[in-house]
């Protein structure tokens, strides 16, 4: 579980987060929503230690992220797997040299068991037999898998993503948001989804929070969300007519 | 004036992340090699094309200027030799160089700032400073001193082949470059060329790492670099000159 409580953020006299607190359960999907510029990345980011922020705490487990010494965070973030938007694949490494890149630097495993490693994650993300693609030759969609593959081969008991559904096709996302879904609970890892796509939200939306105007105004999971009668939170949900029609027949 | 403090003060802070320990040893000589390729044989080219012709107008501007019965022609190989070791080939070369090798490592860097892959690094639990720069500064470091014997050695060759097509005998080109030879201007040359490969990898490393934004700034982030170094190879261009020369006796 990742714990952050009363998290205070300013860039500049910007203030981006206002007392943010929120438990980010392990087996389940957490998402943070929100629209752009709310705040979300930003907690992303200083949950990973990426950004320095001014007030608060964040625990991994119980161990006190905000606390540790670069070295010691640098340990925590061993256990992290990050799907960042763009992928972030080393565009001068193939496909296998990505995956296997984290088992190279942290493990002293053989050349074989680093292949079957990266064998099996590609499997697991339906990409078998790409080893030798390099970054430049895939598709958006194959990009984001290879980088859950990427994020997966150290088995990570967190697993963060940035917007991972961000310029895909809505078949391409529906298989991204199941990947993510059947990791999480397969391995029992505390995932955070970071989107504003409602889609993924009502597909894998265990626990939400809505964060607006760098404050979390709203907590449930996507069932809730549906009869939630919070005015912004409400907006943000309900923007699409699509989704205001689903709201009148439910 | 406090933006350009902020900036030496980053560089230092920047700088003492780099000089760690690398953290896996075999991916530091896999780097390294990588480095070699990108930054040393890539400019091996352009290196013996430039030294060559400039060695050659050196010789036949110095066979103009001074066509006098009071210079014997061996003078043109004389001042051919001291204007190539003492000037052209450490720094005129390193300007160059700080135009072709900074920006590339500029564009490099920056282009993986902005597309996530230093963060996925961070993530990942490695210094992506240490990672990325070391190998770069070590290379240049260890290599340059090569590139400027390299380009003396031209650049003489193309001053005798100029010197020829003036009519300066090869004789007396040949006297011209053994006259009153002080190794000690060799040792100079190679020193200031470690300063500069110093100068030109860190300072384009910099402007790369801190690059933010999109394709745009790092453009901007690659003319900073190469203006910044090629002004503080001037700078200190200087300084060494006259630590060095000024106070030696020969």
């Amino acid at each position: 579980m990742i714990e952050v409580k009363n998290i205070h953020k300013k860039f500049g006299d910007n203030l981006v987060l206002n007392d943010v607190s929120f438990n980010f359960q392990r087996g389940k999907t957490n998402l943070i929503i929100g629209e752009s510029g709310s705040g979300k990345t930003t907690l992303l980011k200083i949950l990973i230690g990426l950004y320095p922020f001014d007030k608060g705490v964040i625990s991994y487990d119980g161990r006190i992220f905000n606390e540790m010494k670069l070295k010691e965070k640098r340990l925590i973030r061993q256990e992290i797997g990050m799907l960042f938007q763009g992928g972030a694949l080393f565009d001068y490494m193939t496909v296998e040299e990505n995956i296997k890149f984290p088992l190279t630097m942290f493990t002293n495993q053989t050349e074989e068991e680093k292949i079957d490693r990266v064998n099996f994650c590609l499997k697991r993300v339906n990409l078998e037999n790409q080893n030798n693609l390099l970054p430049s030759a895939l598709s958006g969609g194959m990009v984001k898998r290879v980088a859950i593959a990427r994020s997966i081969s150290m088995n990570p008991r967190y697993l963060l993503c940035d917007e991972p559904n961000s310029g895909l096709d809505p078949k391409t996302a529906i298989l991204i948001d199941d990947l993510i879904k059947e990791i999480t609970e397969e391995y029992n890892i505390t995932t955070i989804v970071n989107t504003h796509d409602m889609n993924s939200v009502m597909q894998i939306g265990d626990n939400i929070a809505f964060i607006h105007n760098g404050e979390i105004w709203w907590e449930g999971n996507k069932e809730e969300l549906i009869h939630a009668e919070n005015k912004e939170l409400h907006d943000f949900v309900f923007a699409s007519k699509l989704f205001k029609r689903l709201k009148r027949n439910s | 004036m406090i933006k350009g403090l902020q900036n030496i003060g980053d560089y230092f802070i920047m700088m003492n992340k780099v000089m760690s320990r690398p953290e896996k040893r075999s991916v530091f000589l896999k780097q390294f090699n990588l480095e070699i390729m990108k930054i040393i044989l890539s400019s091996i080219g352009i290196v013996i094309i430039i030294s060559f012709f400039i060695g050659a107008v050196v010789a036949i501007q110095q066979y103009f200027n001074l066509s006098s019965p009071l210079f014997p022609d061996y003078t043109i190989g004389l001042v051919t030799r001291d204007a190539v070791i003492l000037e052209f080939a450490p720094t005129m070369l390193g300007l160059i160089l700080a135009g072709k090798v900074g920006s590339s490592i500029t564009s490099e860097i920056g282009t993986m700032r902005v597309t996530e892959q230093i963060d996925a690094l961070e993530i990942m639990g490695i210094n992506s400073a240490s990672f990325l720069i070391l190998p770069k500064i070590l290379v240049s470091v260890i290599f340059f001193p090569i590139l400027i014997i390299l380009s003396i050695s031209i650049g003489i060759i193309g001053g005798w082949l100029g010197g020829l097509s003036v009519g300066v005998p090869t004789s007396q080109f040949i006297l011209g470059i053994q006259y009153e030879f002080i190794p000690f201007y060799v040792t100079y040359s190679l020193i200031k060329s470690i300063v500069f490969a110093f100068i030109i990898t860190s300072v384009s490393a910099y402007y790369g790492y801190h690059a933010s934004g999109g394709a745009i700034n790092v453009g901007k982030a690659s003319t900073k670099a190469v203006v910044y170094s090629s002004i503080i190879i001037l700078i200190f261009n200087y300084i060494l000159t006259d630590l060095i020369l000024s106070g030696i006796s020969f």
